[in-house]
């Protein structure tokens, strides 16, 4: 039992930083129809960014406050440069398109940061917390405790704010949004915008966990897109239950099955899902258009 | 007449065999024939990629796993099972080619964006399982692949590999333009413009892409099994996502659907990090941004393009 709570605690951190991921993922798909491959590196960003100031002596939370920054406008310029110029551009394009910009974050970041293996200092200490016979890392209630603020921050956004709705709107219909007189293009770039900072605030808290380097961001995007993808693509809702499950059955397969094969439980995951349930676990029904 | 000319089958495999015949005159010293070897082998693996890609219009980002057969499988058959190397190559084609069969059928029901992430995902496991099975593969570090005798003939030196290379390319170009002539390559065409008009007319769709998809599979395998054998090492990153992305990074580049196209995508990112050792560091950063930078303004590839600007500048 005290296992079981373990695993359930570890694949919850994880499962949090997948949701956060993934809800990234879902801001900017719902907005443009672009699937962001660069997301995970908005993640790095945010740990690596925040790893560096703070070592040149700023303040941690300041250090932090920096990166996420930073990380806001890597996603604008990236939204600027080279999604907007190819707005017609087919899925598979823009998929290539997300993922040069991801690998060419990555070889800026080696360059500007090095390929050394970073942490942070945890917010409130090591000292873990026993619960029911399993013990949890402080750093783990951070992790999850500024998940669920993000998820209900961006909640009340979207449902309470106008701008939040004209985003919904977008989402919705383009051509309609832009025919109430929503400015479209701000719209967009709000939507990276906000999924960069997400990304790069996941990045922050999780990396005294499980550390940063310049190319983590790969994984975090496959994970995270494999979460957006098990809720059903472009369900907010479902990226989170859909990140929190794969970070359990990661955790669950690491501890009962097999270390060596944690990072494929995504994609067997993914696989699975989009073979039986091919719209997700909440998507709609699948209706095609000819 | 122009147009035909630059249409024709023959044609192309006459230009590339030109090609391949005129550069180890011009090459200065072995180490260009080597990496002009390293060119053929990817541009085999390209043109696979092409008739999935370009005729069917169906994307892998896992493609680099079928490189990873049948790199392993020339790796693997003479290290454990004393197998020839060249029957080895023929095994890894095999078992990339019943592979993409098996898995091939629910991964092409799906489409766009769900086929690229079930692709990668693939992809991501098969390298996942060369990476962890170190008893069969060696593990992270990759395996030694033993020297190929062919004959009695010993087949090593950048000259020999470049040949052999080169002659599989010309094989491989040609079956790829047949196949393109073909009903079924036709038939590809028509699926890739309307999969419901293509179905309404009678085309066998699931059958169709999936035999694309075990042909491209074949042509990793085969690329792979050469890679592996002439560097006379294989590593779990030949089968990695970076290699996938470069392998439809070199296929978009050079132009989809066009055989030349591969051959030049593939000359272009294998050529081109060996041009930018000077700026080493800066590698992955520059190809990031051509991949970025060739989608964004030069969709269509270079050979569709610059074949575009020379029909219109003949008529």
């Amino acid at each position: 039992m005290a296992e079981f709570l373990q695993l359930v605690f570890s694949g919850l951190t994880v499962g949090a930083v997948y949701a956060l991921v993934a809800l990234g993922f879902t801001l900017i798909y719902n907005a443009s129809d672009v699937i962001n491959f660069a997301q995970g590196d908005f993640v790095m960003i945010g740990g690596m960014g925040t790893v560096f100031l703070a070592a040149a002596g700023i303040a941690l939370p300041l250090a932090a406050l920096m990166a996420i920054v930073g990380a806001v406008i890597v996603g604008l310029l990236l939204h600027k440069l080279a999604i907007e110029p190819a707005r017609d551009a087919s899925p598979v394009a823009l998929i290539m398109i997300t993922i040069g910009a991801s690998i060419f974050i990555k070889g800026i970041a080696q360059v500007v940061f090095d390929k050394q293996f970073h942490s942070l200092p945890a917010f409130s200490g090591d000292t873990p917390i026993q619960v029911g016979g399993a013990t949890i890392l402080p750093q783990s209630l951070w992790v999850m405790g500024v998940a669920l603020a993000l998820f209900v921050a961006l909640y009340l956004f979207l449902e309470k704010t106008l701008l939040g709705k004209a985003l919904l709107a977008t989402a919705a219909n383009r051509l309609a949004a832009r025919l109430v007189g929503i400015n479209v293009t701000i719209i967009l770039a709000l939507a990276f915008g906000v999924s960069a900072a997400i990304g790069a605030i996941a990045g922050v808290v999780v990396t005294p966990i499980t550390l940063t380097r310049y190319d983590v961001g790969t994984l975090f995007a496959l994970k995270g897109f494999a979460a957006a993808m098990v809720g059903g693509m472009g369900n907010p809702l479902g990226a989170v239950v859909g990140g929190l499950l794969i970070g359990l059955l990661e955790a669950f397969g690491a501890g009962y099955i097999s270390s060596t094969y944690k990072d494929a439980v995504a994609f067997v995951v993914i696989l699975l899902v989009l073979f039986f349930l091919p719209r997700g676990l909440f998507g709609g029904r699948s209706v095609e258009r000819v | 007449m122009a147009a035909k000319l630059l249409n024709s089958r023959l044609a192309t495999l006459v230009l590339l065999a030109a090609i391949i015949a005129i550069v180890p005159l011009l090459a200065p010293s072995a180490f260009y024939l080597r990496v002009a070897a390293v060119v053929w082998v990817f541009a085999l693996a390209a043109l696979g990629l092409t008739i999935l890609m370009g005729y069917a219009g169906q994307v892998s980002l896992g493609h680099a796993g079928f490189l990873g057969i049948g790199g392993y499988a020339v790796a693997i058959g003479p290290a454990q099972f004393g197998l020839h190397p060249a029957l080895c190559l023929v095994i890894g084609a095999v078992l990339a080619g019943l592979l993409a069969y098996l898995v091939g059928r629910p991964i092409l029901k799906l489409k766009g964006y769900y086929l690229a992430i079930a692709t990668l995902g693939f992809g991501v496991i098969l390298a996942l399982i060369f990476h962890s099975e170190s008893q069969w593969t060696g593990g992270p570090d990759g395996m030694q692949v033993a020297r190929v005798t062919l004959f009695g003939w010993r087949l090593s030196g950048a000259a020999n590999w470049y040949w052999v290379t080169g002659g599989a390319l010309m094989i491989g170009a040609w079956i790829a333009l047949n196949v393109g002539a073909s009903p079924t390559g036709r038939a590809l065409k028509a699926l890739h413009d309307s999969e419901v008009a293509a179905a309404g007319s009678g085309i066998d769709v699931s059958a169709k892409k999936l035999a694309a998809f075990v042909i491209g599979a074949i042509y990793a395998a085969v690329a792979g099994g050469l890679l592996a054998a002439m560097n006379g090492l294989i590593t779990p990153d030949a089968a990695g996502f970076m290699h996938s992305i470069e392998l439809v990074a070199m296929v978009i580049i050079g132009g989809l659907g066009s055989v030349f196209g591969a051959v030049v995508g593939a000359a272009f990112l294998v050529v081109l990090p060996q041009a930018l050792t000077f700026m080493h560091d800066y590698e992955q950063a520059v190809l990031g941004f051509l991949i970025m930078a060739f989608m964004i303004f030069l969709p269509a590839g270079i050979v569709p393009t610059l074949r575009k600007w020379l029909l219109e500048r003949l008529s």
